[in-house]
């Protein structure tokens, strides 16, 4: 079973339509139990990083412990942002800290929010691209980005006139800044491959 | 780089998908939930879904139709009509909508952009703008609320600056004069809007052939394009739109 995380954010049910749409049983859940027996977890978000965190609570601890033992966790849109150690966005704000870097605004001097579809390059050893070839396009909408400083990351970016992060992988902890849910045929095959990677058991 | 999206949009009335001429004259044109899922399937880039029964009033139906859609759509898609409050806007996006669209209560609350973007972030706020050419003052236009029934003094540039500002993270156009006509976009309008603002501006209201999208693109600087009457009466499959524009140099998701 995944379970995908319910904390009063918007978006959590399209994320479990998709799963529902390739065979898989997700549940939306935020009973500590649910979670901590979960194949793997889903941390959706439409909502802005402050409010996201703080609608998180004391949530934010069980995710940590269920990541720090080694089972898939993938973090979705301000999901992933959350992976970080930190966001500027309307205050600062301390995010999960799962991945070494900091979650700011996306540069000026290009259209705020970035918000559409995107090329993602696909590096060949990210688990989440596998079977996708070398470049898919994948819907994104936001405003912050994050800048990544993990030396154990892998990380595929897509061009928004600079090199924007578009997912990382970390060990267990996966995360994209697009949305699957929302990316048609590619993003479908995205959670596929997570769920995949859950059923196989952590890397 | 961003693809320039299409955008099918789907007015709904009593449950069912219509379109009408100048916002008059409305013509059934299908089940949303069947219309949505088959747009979805064939590649389009978003779906805008606009209650168009509720044009004072929210209707909780809307809730209803959004969870349905949401089960076999795939593609962000944007839901409006009547949406007065911040708790009305989370109930949408928690029933599957990735971006709500707000026209006359931005207009009588304009406060109520910037309360949705610090909940939601911008990026979920989409300020819908019913535009007619002013009669006294040529070469502007006047913001209309009501679904276009009444409308204002506000000037529909300023407006779209001053909805920016506020924390509309995209503008969705739509030229009341162009509407249903199928005799192209109104571009002046569109360059005037997407000149005045770095947010995403979707050009809505005229679209009848390919070279329509391509206009709206290039001369109206539009990042996405919408139409009904020219996909919902098949006159264009979403392809022939997306290879015609590829192929003319514009970037596309195919």
């Amino acid at each position: 079973m995944i379970v995908v995380i319910d904390y009063n954010v918007g978006n959590v049910k399209s994320v479990c339509n998709a799963f529902k749409h390739i065979g898989c049983e997700a549940k939306l859940s935020r009973q500590a139990t649910a979670i901590e027996n979960a194949i793997g977890i889903v941390l959706p978000g439409v909502a802005a990083f402050g409010y996201a965190i703080n609608a998180l609570g004391s949530l934010a601890e069980l995710i940590r412990e269920f990541a720090l033992n080694c089972k898939p966790l993938l973090g979705i849109c301000v999901g992933y942002q959350m992976l970080f150690e930190s966001s500027s966005e309307y205050g600062q704000h301390k995010g999960l800290g799962l991945v070494s870097g900091n979650v700011g605004p996306i540069p000026p001097g290009r259209v705020i929010p970035h918000m559409g579809w995107n090329l993602v390059e696909l590096p060949e050893d990210m688990d989440l691209f596998a079977g996708l070839g070398n470049k898919k396009h994948f819907y994104f909408a936001h405003s912050f980005c994050a800048d990544i400083k993990d030396d154990g990351a892998k990380i595929a970016y897509t061009d928004y006139g600079f090199e924007l992060a578009a997912s990382v992988q970390k060990a267990n902890i996966y995360g994209t800044q697009f949305h699957p849910e929302k990316s048609g045929k590619a993003g479908l095959k995205v959670l596929q491959n997570f769920y995949d990677i859950c059923k196989r058991g952590a890397p | 780089m961003l693809t320039r999206r299409i955008i099918p949009c789907l007015d709904v009335k009593d449950n069912r998908v219509v379109k009408g001429i100048n916002f008059l004259n409305l013509r059934d044109a299908g089940d949303p939930v069947e219309l949505g899922a088959r747009y979805s399937d064939e590649g389009a880039d978003e779906l805008v879904f606009l209650d168009i029964t509720a044009t004072i009033r929210f209707r909780k139906t809307i809730i209803e139709l959004v969870e349905k859609v949401a089960e076999n759509v795939f593609i962000p898609f944007t839901v409006g009509g009547g949406i007065q409050t911040v708790e009305q806007m989370d109930k949408l996006l928690r029933s599957g909508a990735e971006k709500v669209s707000v026209n006359t209560a931005a207009v009588a609350n304009p406060n109520l952009l910037a309360e949705a973007a610090q909940r939601f972030g911008n990026q979920c706020v989409v300020l819908a703008i019913d535009a007619r050419r002013s009669k006294d003052r040529p070469g502007k236009w006047q913001v209309c609320v009501k679904a276009g029934s009444e409308p204002t003094d506000i000037d529909v540039v300023e407006w779209a600056a001053r909805g920016e500002e506020l924390g509309a993270g995209e503008i969705l156009l739509t030229s009341m004069d162009a509407d249903g006509t199928q005799a192209g976009y109104d571009n002046e309008l569109n360059k005037a809007v997407t000149d005045a603002v770095n947010i995403p501006v979707i050009a809505s209201g005229g679209a009848g052939t390919l070279e329509h999208l391509y206009d709206a693109i290039v001369d109206g600087g539009a990042d996405a394009v919408l139409m009904a009457s020219i996909t919902h009466f098949e006159n264009y499959t979403i392809t022939q739109m997306k290879e015609y524009l590829h192929n003319r140099g514009i970037p596309m998701n195919l």
